[in-house]
């Protein structure tokens, strides 16, 4: 399994075919404490970067962008009641979505872990 | 020095200030603007006295005509005002404060719009509301707006029977949208069922009902919402709040969002404005109301306290995202709205909407003694209702304003074949006598 | 405290109604009455009294504390603004509408086209319309007037775009997405104004409007605005006013002359007029001969004899932005006020808001970065990022300035500051004060070095300790169950 990142901090792992789609630590500990995520609906299909949902704390409020092409097929429902899991766990529990990858090489547009992390140094 | 009294400072103050700027002059101070941008007039008139300005103040007052005894509503309400609205809200530290924004420091404020929120809540029979909007028209429109984003759709179907100053605000708020609004033609002074059947279908966001209407009939929309929602549209209801008092509430009906004008709850006509328009909804739709929100919460010893929330969905951090440009609120008006609401309780806003109506059917039955008049719906009314009289309304109307009264809202120039029709409106402050008076004018004015 | 519903006794009542003396209607058919009523509160008139007295208690204002909130013009509000509204309590809107009403509301309908007129004259615009409700609801109107014109120009499918700067406020992007527009945002430059090359650039003949405050959110007054100006009429693009901070250029500048098209006012900031704990504001908002026809109505204008008329039947209006005439006993508020100060206090006020900003701002500058160091005019904009050295926040600051009295500027606005303290003393304000304050800003800025601890743990001697934002957005509840 091979993890990608968007510049706009979202990741995706990605396995057979399936990406999981979340937003970084990084991006939860810049965001504060989570009050709500606006998931997509199961179905949808996405575009590269165009806007797969949104997230909201006390003061910030910010798009989702999907990091690959694809349809949804599952969403974290326990994100609805309990926001804070983001926070608690950004790139594991608190993962958004399920997307089937329409195009795999669309991941050449993303950065790998180490590129990520050379990313955040230049923020 | 004569404005002193507004900018107190001192020609010494003045000096000091200036040699801790490191400025020669205050004019200075203007120098970053080019002087070929300076004001090129800037003709007003020299300043006043206070005593001066309040008695100019007054003699506009008295350039309109005193006295006319008030039958015209058309969502403005000539209602009692307890001392206590004026005096509570009356408090400086209420009126001279802003948009709480630092809650430690403005719980007064805070507490009260919860409080209202409740107030609005309970009558509406609603879960959620916001601190208040503008006023009944802006509401309907923040309202549809709500429903086309919960829904998706691109479609408001009104009722020609909420009143025509909310259809036009609401048609001039979607013009630039991408959204049609399809009126339905009224039908004696009642929603056409069968018309918004056929219209009814998936394209449908929200329709929009009003109760009472601008005829002043009542219905019940139950059966409509349970219509209304077959299709996964939403129903808006436009309330008039005293009616509240005793009709079914649009959560009883299942009205999705519930809006109206809150000047009939202790805010003065005063011309228009200013007065507050509400908004309630059911719980699962907060996250596109448009406005302030006040949220419980606790402090880091565990007190109880109130602070603006869900403000991620506000203009002040989601900019053109937001679900709506609003920025402040109407919340003087609508604390005006909860002390009244507080003092008149829960029986005593029951009691003050019987009072209403029994004014009303009396002075329904009076009007109606006179030769040619008669009723034009066939539903029964709150305070205000229609007639049909024997000849034009709009000239009867000017008559009688010749007379000191105001007898009511023409129809013919909101409705077309209308024109013989006018909306009556007879609050708790309409006495007998007034009535009975009123009854014998407009007959005179008849076989005129 | 207790809620008024935790207060309430059934049985009480507040206020007696009056009797009835006309016979009881027959009752409603039960279909149509509600189950129960609604559950109001239920108290006395003393308990009712009392629970509001105390509540306002707990509230900073400007009659009892200096209220600095940067962008707000939080100036004091005189009493006799509020006896002058009283005066118009009995008229009705509707009177005015009826066919022949107009004529018996010639002393309300000539307040507001008197003080439209004067209103045109401090802006420099051609007529304005007392109808939007509040300065959003201005910018509103103001940019459905823009989208008006274009359209009668047959421009309507071109013209796509408005453009503001990154340092606007949110209402401005947010009011032109309502009137259908893509926004455009140009960021700031070193020089604290929007970035003219950048401006240059994104100008093209898709754009319907520029909307600039001015001065801006950091209290700078722009010197390319003429230029801006032109540039956006080479594109056929409208220049929008906002008037949030008309406060610092009365009488000094007009919006109008400098080539805006449509402007905004705040009554309740620049005309005196009470806050309200959040409102009513109002919007008035002026225009340029070629938007007159496309104001909303009904629209007030004077026939040959001097009378005042309502004017329903313009067909190039964007309609109806209210109920009624606007909200009323506010410009009755403002009126007051302008004729009050006149000409030559309008000025000095303008003059004495900006001599005040630029004093807090040489004070304490050597205590707190001034990421923009020009002369100010009504507000100046300070950065805590020397205290965020020490772990103290703009937020910090605030609630230790609570704690003395003061209610804190405006904070983290201009979201292009970090950590943003923007500082409006306004004319009102008396030196006595503002070196008082000064004087706890600098003890503040020195906790943040020698006991940040104090700074976080502020305020302790109001009524609540900070509270739990997150708690109540997570838990949303907003209506006392019951």
């Amino acid at each position: 399994m091979s993890v990608y990142f968007t510049k706009e901090h979202e990741w995706v792992k990605v396995k057979e075919g399936i990406g999981a789609v979340g937003i970084s630590e990084h991006a939860a500990h810049e965001l504060g404490d989570i009050t709500f995520v606006e998931l997509p609906k199961t179905g949808a299909v996405v575009k590269q970067f165009g806007i797969l949902g949104s997230i909201e704390s006390v003061k910030a409020a910010s798009d989702i962008f999907a990091p690959v092409s694809g349809t949804v097929i599952k969403v974290n429902e326990a994100l609805e009641t309990a926001p804070e899991i983001v926070n608690e766990s950004a790139e594991d529990a608190g993962w958004m979505a399920w997307v089937e990858i329409a195009d795999e090489a669309e991941l050449k547009n993303l950065m790998t872990q180490e590129q990520y992390n050379d990313y955040l140094k230049t923020l | 020095m004569n404005d002193s009294h507004y900018c107190p400072h001192t020609p010494e103050d003045i000096a000091e200030m200036l040699s801790v700027i490191g400025a020669a002059s205050v004019e200075e101070l203007f120098a970053p603007i080019p002087a070929e941008l300076r004001a090129k007039s800037f003709n007003l008139p020299a300043g006043m006295s206070e005593f001066e300005a309040f008695s100019r103040m007054q003699a506009i007052a008295a350039d309109n005509t005193q006295g006319v005894t008030n039958y015209i509503g058309g969502g403005f309400y000539d209602h009692i005002i307890p001392s206590v609205v004026d005096h509570l809200s009356g408090r400086a530290e209420f009126y001279t404060a802003y948009t709480p924004y630092q809650p430690e420091c403005s719980q007064g404020t805070l507490q009260a719009l919860f409080e209202y929120q409740t107030a609005i809540c309970r009558l509406t029979g609603l879960d959620v509301s916001n601190a208040s909007l503008y006023d009944g028209g802006t509401a309907c429109a923040e309202a549809a707006m709500m429903a086309l984003r919960v829904t998706g759709r691109h479609k408001i179907v009104v009722d020609g029977c909420v009143s025509p100053f909310f259809r036009q605000v609401l048609k001039t708020y979607l013009f630039n949208q991408d959204v049609e609004v399809v009126e339905i033609a009224p039908q004696k002074g009642q929603l056409d069922h069968a018309a918004l059947a056929a219209l009814l279908d998936g394209s449908v966001a929200a329709v929009l009902v009003q109760n009472p209407n601008f005829f002043g009939s009542i219905e019940d929309f139950t059966a409509l919402a349970e219509q209304v929602h077959g299709v996964g549209a939403l129903l808006i209801g436009s309330v008039y709040p005293i009616s509240l008092g005793i009709v079914k509430s649009p959560g009883e009906m299942g009205i999705d969002i519930a809006v109206g004008d809150g000047q009939s709850l202790g805010n003065p006509l005063s011309f228009g404005g200013p007065s507050f328009g509400y908004i309630a909804a059911k719980k699962k739709l907060i996250r596109n109301m448009p406005g302030r929100i006040v949220g419980e919460t606790v402090d880091k010893n565990g007190k109880r306290g109130y602070v603006l929330t869900l403000q991620a969905r506000e203009q002040h951090i989601k900019r053109h995202k937001a679900t709506s440009n609003i920025c402040s609120n109407q919340g003087l008006c609508a604390l005006r709205g909860l002390i009244f609401l507080s003092s008149v309780g829960k029986e005593g806003l029951a009691d003050l909407a019987r009072l209403n109506r029994d004014k009303a059917e009396y002075a329904k039955e009076q009007l109606t003694r006179i030769p040619g008049v008669s009723v034009l719906q066939t539903t029964v009314t709150f305070n205000e209702f229609t007639l049909t009289l024997p000849k034009n309304a709009a000239a009867v109307v000017t008559g009688l304003l010749d007379r000191g009264i105001a007898a009511g809202v023409p129809l013919g120039q909101y409705y077309h074949g209308l024109e013989n029709c006018m909306a009556v409106t007879v609050t708790e402050k309409r006495t007998k006598k007034e009535i009975d008076l009123f009854a014998k004018e407009l007959e005179v004015a008849l076989c005129n | 405290m207790q809620l008024i519903y935790e207060k309430s006794v059934p049985g009480r009542r507040g206020v007696k109604l009056p009797a009835s003396d006309v016979p009881v209607a027959s009752a409603l058919p039960a279909t149509l009455l509600r189950t129960e009523p609604a559950g109001l509160a239920e108290v006395s008139e003393l308990d009712l009294v009392r629970h509001f007295t105390n509540l306002s208690r707990r509230n900073f204002s400007v009659d009892t504390n200096f209220y600095p909130l940067g962008s707000c013009t939080m100036k004091y509000n005189a009493k006799v603004l509020e006896n002058a509204a009283a005066l118009f309590a009995p008229f009705h809107p509707m009177t005015a509408l009826l066919p022949g009403g107009a004529e018996l509301c010639q002393g309300t309908l000539g307040m507001l086209y008197d003080l439209g007129r004067m209103l045109a004259d401090i802006t420099g615009m051609d007529e304005v319309t007392p109808q939007p409700l509040a300065g959003a609801h201005g910018e509103l109107t103001g940019i459905m007037l823009v989208s008006a014109y274009h359209a009668a120009r047959g421009n309507s499918g071109k013209k796509k775009y408005v453009v503001v700067p990154d340092s606007s406020h949110g209402t401005n992007p947010a009011s032109a997405a309502m009137a259908g527009y893509e926004i455009v945002t140009i960021p700031t430059a070193p020089y604290g104004d929007m970035d003219l090359e950048l401006f240059k650039a994104a100008m093209s003949d898709e754009v319907a409007a520029v909307m600039m405050t001015c001065p801006n959110t950091l209290g700078l007054f722009n010197p390319h605005i003429k230029e801006i100006c032109d540039i956006a009429h080479s594109h056929d693009a409208l220049m929008y006013y906002d008037g949030a901070n008309l406060n610092a250029i009365m009488g000094k500048v007009r919006p109008g002359d400098v080539g805006f098209d449509v402007v905004h006012v705040n009554l309740h900031k620049t005309f005196g007029t009470p806050h309200g704990g959040g409102g009513p504001g109002s919007g008035p908002v002026g225009v340029k001969k070629a938007l007159i026809p496309f104001l909303p109505q009904p629209r007030i204008v004077r026939d040959d004899n001097g009378t005042l008329l309502l004017q329903t039947d313009n067909k190039g209006t964007v309609g109806r932005m209210a109920n009624f005439f606007g909200n009323f006993g506010v410009m009755a508020k403002a009126y007051a006020y302008i004729i009050m100060l006149g000409r030559e206090g309008l000025i000095r006020a303008s003059e004495q808001a900006v001599l005040n900003a630029n004093y807090i701002k040489e004070r304490l500058k050597p205590y707190y970065d001034l990421p923009y160091k020009m002369t100010c005019m009504h507000e100046c904009v300070f950065s805590a990022s020397r205290q965020l050295e020490h772990g103290v926040h703009a937020i910090d600051i605030a609630k230790f300035l609570i704690d003395r009295g003061y209610h804190p500027p405006t904070v983290y606005f201009p979201m292009i500051v970090k950590e943003a303290i923007m500082i409006e003393p306004t004319e009102t304000e008396s030196k006595a004060t503002m070196d008082a304050f000064i004087e706890t800003m600098i003890e503040a800025a020195k906790a943040a070095e020698n006991n940040p601890q104090a700074l976080h743990d502020a305020p302790l001697t109001m009524p609540v300790s900070r509270l739990d934002e997150t708690k109540a957005a997570r838990e949303q509840n907003v209506c006392c169950i019951g």
